[in-house]
């Protein structure tokens, strides 16, 4: 680990103050993630801003919208009792991820912001074009049964192959999640779709944010009343294991046609995925399985194959088949 | 094991001077064979209540004065020549006390490879920092000292190496061009030739001639593997996390040029051994930095740094054949196969041992070869060889019984051998068609239908499998006690063991306290320091064994020497050592219980306050004369999806054939824990090697899989106990057997679910879509 300075930001603007202040800062939220990249020393900042004791409220609006803080735990956001009325997809995200341990200390800033856990990235005698920019890719032809299958890793150069790990972020891409974002230069909304990168030739950039940037909140503009929601989460063991890959839906059916749906997928792509193709080609159409196959073919259509993770196209089919198909069964 | 059995051949040998004891050939049975009493009672570990305090100390716990913190760093190529190793910004960094290299390491002969001498605890017999050579990619090429574990950890990150790289041998395909034979497979020959096997598979009805794969596995005990070491002069003491106390020392008093009593080497906890907790770089590197720096060392490995330095289960590729007639019976029998090995190190993962012993085929072929890789020299991990071996022999057995259309276990009945197949040694005793016929009943093997894909809930296919567990009999050549008895009726007995958290000295304490008729508090058992009388090493599932034989030796001197002082004044006067036997705190006759005395009575008279003897255990003759196995049946049910292919245990029972058994609680523990490590060797464990550099890619737990709780589901574990009339104690070892047959009870219920059979370990779920 590369020393440091650590300081303990009151508020915002007071984190932003001593990030804009400090030499190669890092926020840091609960550390799960961080830390263990500084022990690695793949991360090596010079300065940490605490933003754990930032806001942590979780609060629900007569409009059934929800403002969580960004410093808010996992275990608190999961266990939070309007979340589980109204928000059950995004509970159920959370505790499929991660340990007990583990959520007690992550932020939901922080799990938004964690990088991920190609075996590559972690391992600094190896080529990482995440890590150290243009240093070349030993994942590409390297084992590569975690990786990513979406979003085009091939295409610009360098490549990327890296998967985003979250699995609370897979939730909030499904609910249209906006994050909030402050900055020496003010505060902007972002829908949470459009705050992670694909890789396009940069993907030391995991996201969009600027110099000193902090998420502050993310809010939940639409509990989608009436639809019923899932996340399926396929690993390699029961728990404790990273998606292979997720799936987290929404849908409303009436009269058999389907009238909402939400649709993300995990553990697939440089960021978490919105299946934008699939949803568009089940929008307003008869709910049957045989939809769902065809929606499911539509979003994996340009999905690319590397040398060990090819199964993952087939596991994302019958996920998202398997997934809407017992949404749409379930009686209500 | 075999270090132990060459050893053992040596001493048989020479003249024996002691008696023989019960359980040998010839020898008189030990009352307390067949005895319920304390020993089989479910008495919980004596030291739980010191581990869940956390007032067990452990290596990388012991507080010196001037203690200085070490951290490593590993080589990043897997073959080649050190060019540069700039160390200036590390030695500059703050709190950095030494930096040492190959350019600066004292001069230091290797470690004396396991199995070329008795003591001998060299796991690789390359020398260790003594040249610029490369063996492996996370081979240790510096050692930085500091006052914090922090600062050293930083200083190592400092370290510049040039390296200039050569070809390696990272892949078993590659290396297989040069596939050897070893001289020996743990003392056994490397192949066994029993009839023309080949010849009679292919005039069998029935035939399964199947290849399996089995990947490396990382050792990933709790405790990463730790020391602490300070010098006196020459004087060397190690705080160890080690099954190995004696041969530690030995060993690292010959790398360091000193008397075997010149090292002290100290192990009273160890947090999970498995085969792994041997004697590694790291304790040789510690105590040489300790040597340069003039300061007390504590080492403790990262989790990466196990991964890299210390060896786990080598890869195999095995092919299983086995032919039949129409009534089941084995005409032939053929396992052979090739492990991945290293030019330095002798550990040839013995596979196809379970071949040797559990059938009676009427031609037997088995052989074994080695490829030299260039990584990290591999070792023994929880039944080295049966557990992979199992796997291929059992999923082969299955597919035979599918072929021939008769129940599983019906098969194993119809081949049950009256003799050991290939040694001809009659059985010391051989209970495996009870454990499974129980196993069975209590599982509801019945209820398994034999066609596969017949039954699902849901999306979940369900199936049920059984295999045979199997491991040997070890008990080590060597090992004293000494039993002190005092006027107070308390005893402590000593012997340099290890107790790596399986109830060692909680199973010794009951032992004693039957042998010597006192309650288990007076008992005090002192283990894990080589001041102690030598103890063998733990491993082989053969300590238990080994400790019993000497305190059993020791007692029959003490009971001598007993008789001796009471003299003519004493109830017991006149009786010779074997007529009598222990009884509420003393002795007494074996045919009149009212001549009795207790033992304060007998020292008092004497006018002492204690008595002390020590003893040797005598040389296993046991293992000459008879084919000693533990055996077993491990059934499984799964469920699989059938959308995902996602495989769940969610049900497990062992049923074992091992003897007797000492403590119901410990041993139902060490059954269990066997049987979890064996769900992980099924279905995740592996360790990722990047074919192009040799690299370990998921040196952590995050990313090498072993199981969680929720992985697990209920497991039960019954057994025959009946006692083994040629072991002490009747026990033949239980550490090991747990984990053997699990993979392929696991990949039998696979196919019984799906219909699909997977011959590559792990079964993961990538392989049933």
């Amino acid at each position: 680990m590369t020393p440091f300075t650590y300081a303990r930001a009151t508020d915002a603007a007071h984190a932003i103050g001593l990030a804009s202040a400090g030499m190669q800062p890092r926020y840091l939220g609960g550390g799960t993630n961080l830390v263990d990249l500084m022990r690695e020393t793949v991360e090596r900042p010079q300065t940490l801003v605490d933003v754990s004791g930032l806001s942590r409220d979780i609060a629900l609006r007569d409009d059934r919208s929800l403002m969580i803080g960004a410093a808010a735990t996992n275990t608190a956001l999961a266990a939070d009792q309007a979340v589980r009325e109204h928000y059950p997809l995004l509970s159920r995200a959370i505790l499929a991820g991660a340990s007990g341990q583990i959520r007690n200390m992550a932020t939901v800033g922080g799990n938004i912001l964690q990088r991920t856990r190609c075996t590559y990235f972690y391992d600094t005698a190896s080529r990482c074009n995440k890590r150290v920019p243009q240093a070349g890719c030993d994942a590409l032809e390297g084992h590569n049964r975690i990786h990513a299958i979406l979003g085009a890793p091939l295409v610009g150069l360098p490549s990327c192959v890296a998967t985003h790990p979250s699995d609370m972020c897979v939730a909030l891409a499904a609910l249209g999640a906006i994050i909030h974002l402050q900055s020496p230069d003010g505060m902007r909304l972002m829908p949470l779709v459009d705050l992670h990168r694909l890789p396009e030739g940069r993907p030391e950039l995991d996201t969009v944010l600027s110099a000193h940037e902090l998420i502050t909140a993310v809010e939940l503009p639409d509990s989608f009343t009436g639809a019923r929601a899932a996340y399926r989460k396929i690993r390699d063991r029961s728990s404790y294991a990273f998606a292979l890959v997720s799936v987290a839906a929404l849908l409303e059916v009436r009269d058999g046609i389907v009238t909402k749906i939400r649709l993300a997928l995990g553990g697939v792509a440089h960021k978490p995925w919105r299946a934008w193709r699939a949803e568009a080609s089940l929008r307003g159409q008869r709910s049957s399985p045989a939809a769902f196959a065809h929606a499911a073919e539509a979003e994996l259509a340009n999905a690319m194959p590397l040398r060990d993770n090819g199964f993952k196209i087939e596991l994302a089919r019958r996920a998202i088949i398997a997934t809407l198909t017992g949404l749409a069964e379930d009686p209500a | 094991m075999t270090i132990v059995q060459d050893a053992a051949q040596k001493l048989m040998q020479t003249a024996i001077s002691l008696m023989p004891e019960g359980w040998l050939p010839g020898g008189t049975p030990d009352p307390l064979m067949h005895r319920h009493g304390m020993i089989g009672a479910p008495v919980s570990r004596l030291d739980g209540r010191l581990k869940v305090q956390g007032r067990a100390p452990f290596a990388a716990e012991i507080p010196l004065e001037g203690l200085v913190q070490a951290a490593v760093l590993y080589s990043t190529i897997s073959r080649g020549t050190i060019t540069v190793m700039d160390t200036a910004a590390a030695e500059a960094a703050p709190g950095v006390v030494l930096v040492m290299t190959h350019n600066n390491a004292p001069r230091m002969k290797p470690p004396p490879l396991m199995l070329t001498h008795a003591k001998a605890a060299g796991n690789s017999s390359l020398p260790v920092m003594q040249d610029g050579a490369v063996h492996w990619n996370g081979q240790p090429i510096a050692l930085v000292l500091a006052e914090t574990l922090e600062q050293a950890d930083h200083a190592v990150s400092l370290i510049c190496v040039t390296y200039e790289a050569a070809h390696a041998f990272n892949t078993l395909d590659e290396a297989r061009a040069h596939a050897r034979t070893p001289d020996s497979i743990l003392g056994e020959p490397p192949s066994v030739k029993i009839g023309d096997a080949e010849a009679a598979l292919a005039a069998s009805e029935f035939r399964i001639d199947r290849d399996y794969r089995t990947p490396r596995q990382n050792h990933n005990a709790i405790e990463p593997h730790a020391a602490t070491v300070a010098w006196d002069g020459d004087d060397l003491t190690v705080h160890d996390a080690t099954q190995m106390v004696n041969s530690t020392a030995w060993t690292l008093a010959q790398v360091f040029g000193l008397r075997e009593e010149q090292v002290r080497v100290i192990s009273p906890f160890v947090g999970g051994g498995f085969g792994g907790k041997g004697l590694w770089q790291h304790q040789i590197l510690a105590a040489a930095a300790s040597r340069l720096a003039g300061r007390p060392v504590r080492i403790m490995l990262s989790r990466a740094g196990v991964f890299h330095s210390v060896g786990g289960r080598t890869m195999t590729e095995q092919r299983v054949a086995l032919g039949a007639g129409p009534d089941g019976r084995l005409a032939a029998l053929i396992h052979t196969g090739i492990a991945g090995m290293t030019t330095h190190n002798n550990c040839p993962e013995q596979f196809t041992f379970p071949a040797r012993h559990l059938y009676s085929a009427a031609a037997i072929h088995v052989a074994q070869e080695v490829a030299d890789m260039d990584m990290v020299p591999n070792t023994y991990m929880r039944a080295p060889g049966e557990a992979v071996g199992s796997f291929a022999l059992e999923c082969a057995m299955d597919e035979l019984a599918e072929a021939l259309g008769m129940d599983p276990i019906e098969l194993r009945r119809r081949n049950e051998p009256e003799r050991d197949p290939t040694t001809g040694n009659a059985f010391s005793s051989r209970h495996a068609l009870e454990a499974y016929e129980r196993g069975a009943a209590q599982f509801g093997w019945e209820n398994r239908n034999s066609i596969p894909r017949s039954r699902q809930e849901g999306e979940w296919l369900i199936g049920m499998g059984m295999a045979t567990a199997t491991y040997p009999y070890y008990r080590m050549a060597g090992g004293a006690a000494r039993i002190r008895l005092t006027r107070d009726g308390r005893v402590t007995v000593g012997m340099a063991a290890h107790e790596m958290g399986m109830g060692t000295a909680t199973v010794q304490a009951q032992h004693i306290a039957e042998r010597l008729a006192l309650p288990i508090g007076n008992i005090e058992f002192l283990y894990g320091d080589t001041r102690l009388p030598p103890s063998t090493l733990a491993g082989g599932s053969s300590q238990t064994a080994s400790i019993s034989a000497a305190i059993i030796a020791t007692h029959e001197v003490l009971v001598g020497e007993l008789l001796k002082l009471a003299g003519n004044a004493s109830p017991l006067a006149g009786l010779k050592a074997g007529a009598v036997i222990a009884r509420d705190g003393g002795l007494c006759a074996l045919d009149n219980p009212g001549l009795h005395e207790t033992y304060a009575a007998i020292l008092a008279r004497a006018g002492r306050d204690d008595l002390v003897c020590e003893a040797k255990a005598p040389p296993p003759l046991e293992l000459k004369k008879y084919s000693m196995h533990s055996h077993g049946g491990q059934f499984c049910e799964v469920r699989v999806s059938s959308v995902t292919g996602e495989v769940r245990v969610s049900r497990f029972l062992g049923s074992f054939d091992c003897g007797r058994i000492l403590n119901a609680k410990t041993a139902a523990s060490q059954f269990r824990g066997g049987i979890i490590m064996g769900l992980g060797l099924a279905l995740m464990e592996e360790t990722l090697v990047d074919e192009r550099t040799g690299r370990i890619m998921n040196p952590s737990l995050a990313e090498y899989h072993v199981p969680v709780h929720l992985d697990v589901p209920r497991i039960e574990v019954i057994w025959t106990d009946k006692p083994d009339p040629h072991a002490p104690l009747g026990a033949r070892g239980i550490g090991e057997i747990g984990i053997t047959g699990v993979g392929a009870a696991v990949a039998n219920a696979v196919y019984n679910a799906t219909g699909r059979r997977i011959r590559e370990l792990p079964i993961t779920l990538d392989k049933l879509l």
